[in-house]
């Protein structure tokens, strides 16, 4: 290096050491504070693009020396902090809602479609199999639901005096929610593991059902379904149209590569699940306090079932939404 | 080789981040099991001596909603919920990452990932734990480009070495030093006097008289007196 470009090296050194030295205590601020001053914002966007040339000259002069390290330090930050979305927390939750998960399920309309008929043609299956062959009862009920149903009682029967209701809320709609979550999750393996869940689910049901009819208690285990069961039984099937989509997005990515594919799959279809899980946590809400309780008429349970699907097909068909925007419009 | 994801930045200079391995990213995730562990079952004994008067099986039919809510749940919700909650309130870092020295980030422009993002790579945690002690979320950090689990390419997020810029690095460059021998000859005398306890002592000499010589200063025999020089340079 000449003595003349030595010179000016030391004295960039000398003038630019001041400003780093500043601007990563700065940052220290920038980072960790939820808001923070105007004046520091602005000297932070200021000094990005000054920071990034430094950068560039240390690492044109020692790549892995201890200025470039420092300097790489104080560019992430400036960089982190720069371009970090804008918290707008309950604005998106309210999109999500009125917006977002509307437009997801329209997208997905066929995926719900085609597995809410594998579901139902399962559960036909399922009825039809123990119908024909009761033996296979034992397949879907445990040998004490069995003997229980044989003797004309239903294992949902006096189950407040077990567990309470608050306490059989919880468990229902944490299981739910795991449930739910796996289906989609086993997505990744191109949709079997998703489409294994699906049928399983609906066998299981169809096969209790028949099982229970043969007893003549099936009118009873409908009548402790009717008020969480259209919500629960819809939420099955969309976290698993949206599994199946995520197997889709690996089988057929189009013109993305599969990790995109997916990773768009993934954004669109847990836009659409945090809705419905939020449903299903309703829907075991219903399940513990609702369904067990004698109290409680068909005809009420069949209203507040309905009247809670009918919430449910609401914000995802985007009606909410449009009544809200309507709402609004009138207003102003 | 070290695996680096270079962001591009509207400055033109790309933003370098040093992807974690396997290893790094196992020893965040030891920290941070011990900790969620270590704090559920401390809630559930605590809460257990509180309600029952002492460490013993609760009768059946004694475990009631304010026990299952007030001491069960929590513990649950402790050790299932620790990653998310987490990951969103530090902003793409536990306890167990800090000290494991690595964050979170977002692949597409290296900031923090979302709340979206990171409840994503949180929920294919029930994929990548099968069949159990996260099999298919290590051997996913060991096949794949960017050693990410199948959660985070969900979530398209990469965990990476957390750099904070120390100013000790700077403290070790003099303005006289990088006036007298340029700011890449100051570096490397800086980085050799690092690294001087790592060398040999031929690697010391052979080093120490290039850098010497090509600074135009005599060169000593001895290894402190070649130390000395070296820190002379740089002082």
């Amino acid at each position: 290096m000449s003595d003349s470009r030595t010179l000016a090296g030391a004295k960039w050194f000398e003038q630019r050491s001041a400003e780093w030295r500043s601007a990563g205590r700065r940052l220290q601020d920038l980072e960790s504070g939820r808001s923070a001053r105007p004046q520091d914002v602005l000297e932070a966007v200021r000094a990005y693009p000054e920071i990034a040339r430094d950068l560039a000259l240390a690492r044109r002069a020692a790549p892995t020396g201890p200025l470039t390290k420092y300097l790489e330090g104080v560019y992430l930050q400036l960089h982190r902090s720069l371009f970090r979305p804008p918290a707008a927390f309950w604005r998106d939750v309210r999109k999500l809602f009125t917006h977002d998960a509307a437009a997801a399920a329209l997208e997905l309309r066929w995926h719900i479609a085609a597995v809410a008929a594998l579901f139902v043609a399962c559960l036909g299956a399922g009825a039809w199999l123990v119908s024909t062959y009761p033996e296979l009862a034992s397949l879907f009920a445990s040998e004490k639901m069995i003997e229980g149903v044989q003797r004309g009682e239903l294992w949902t029967d006096n189950l407040l005096n077990v567990v309470p209701s608050s306490l059989l809320s919880a468990q229902i709609f944490t299981n739910n929610i795991v449930v739910s979550l796996f289906a989609l999750c086993l997505g990744v393996l191109y949709g079997l593991g998703t489409f294994y869940i699906i049928a399983m689910n609906g066998l299981s049901i169809g096969g209790i059902f028949a099982f229970t009819a043969q007893y003549g208690v099936g009118g009873r285990l409908f009548a402790f379904t009717a008020a969480h069961g259209f919500v629960e039984l819809s939420v099955v099937c969309i976290s698993g149209a949206v599994g199946a989509s995520l197997g889709e997005a690996l089988a057929r990515p189009g013109d993305l590569t599969r990790g995109a594919a997916f990773q768009h799959a993934v954004a669109r279809g847990m836009r659409l699940m945090v809705v419905c899980l939020v449903f299903l946590v309703g829907a075991g809400v219903l399940e513990g306090f609702v369904s067990p309780d004698p109290r409680f008429p068909l005809a009420a349970r069949f209203a507040i079932g309905l009247g809670y699907f009918a919430l449910f097909v609401l914000v995802l068909s985007g009606a909410l939404g449009r009544l809200g925007r309507r709402a609004r419009a009138g207003g102003a | 080789m070290e695996s680096i994801i270079r962001i591009p930045s509207v400055t033109g200079v790309d933003v370098e981040l040093r992807i974690a391995g396997p290893g790094g990213r196992s020893y965040a995730f030891v920290i941070d099991w011990h900790i969620r562990f270590l704090a559920a079952a401390a809630w559930f004994i605590a809460g257990t001596f509180a309600f029952a008067g002492g460490l013993r099986a609760l009768p059946p039919g004694a475990a009631n909603a304010s026990y299952g809510f007030g001491v069960v749940a929590p513990a649950i919700v402790i050790y299932f919920l620790y990653h998310p909650v987490l990951e969103i309130l530090l902003r793409g870092q536990t306890p167990g990452m800090r000290m494991a020295g690595v964050r979170l980030v977002a692949i597409a422009d290296g900031g923090a990932p979302g709340i979206g993002a990171l409840l994503i790579r949180n929920v294919f945690r029930l994929v990548d734990s099968l069949p159990s002690i996260y099999a298919i979320g290590l051997v996913a950090t060991m096949v794949t480009k960017n050693a990410v689990r199948i959660g985070d390419i969900a979530a398209g997020t990469v965990l990476v070495y957390d750099e904070a810029p120390r100013e000790a690095l700077l403290s070790q460059l003099s303005g006289r030093a990088v006036e007298r021998l340029g700011l890449a000859q100051a570096q490397l005398v800086r980085d050799v006097l690092d690294r001087w306890p790592q060398l040999g002592s031929d690697a010391r000499y052979t080093l120490a008289k290039e850098l010497l010589t090509r600074a135009g200063v005599g060169v000593p025999r001895d290894d402190a007196g070649l130390k000395a020089k070296l820190e002379e340079l740089v002082a």
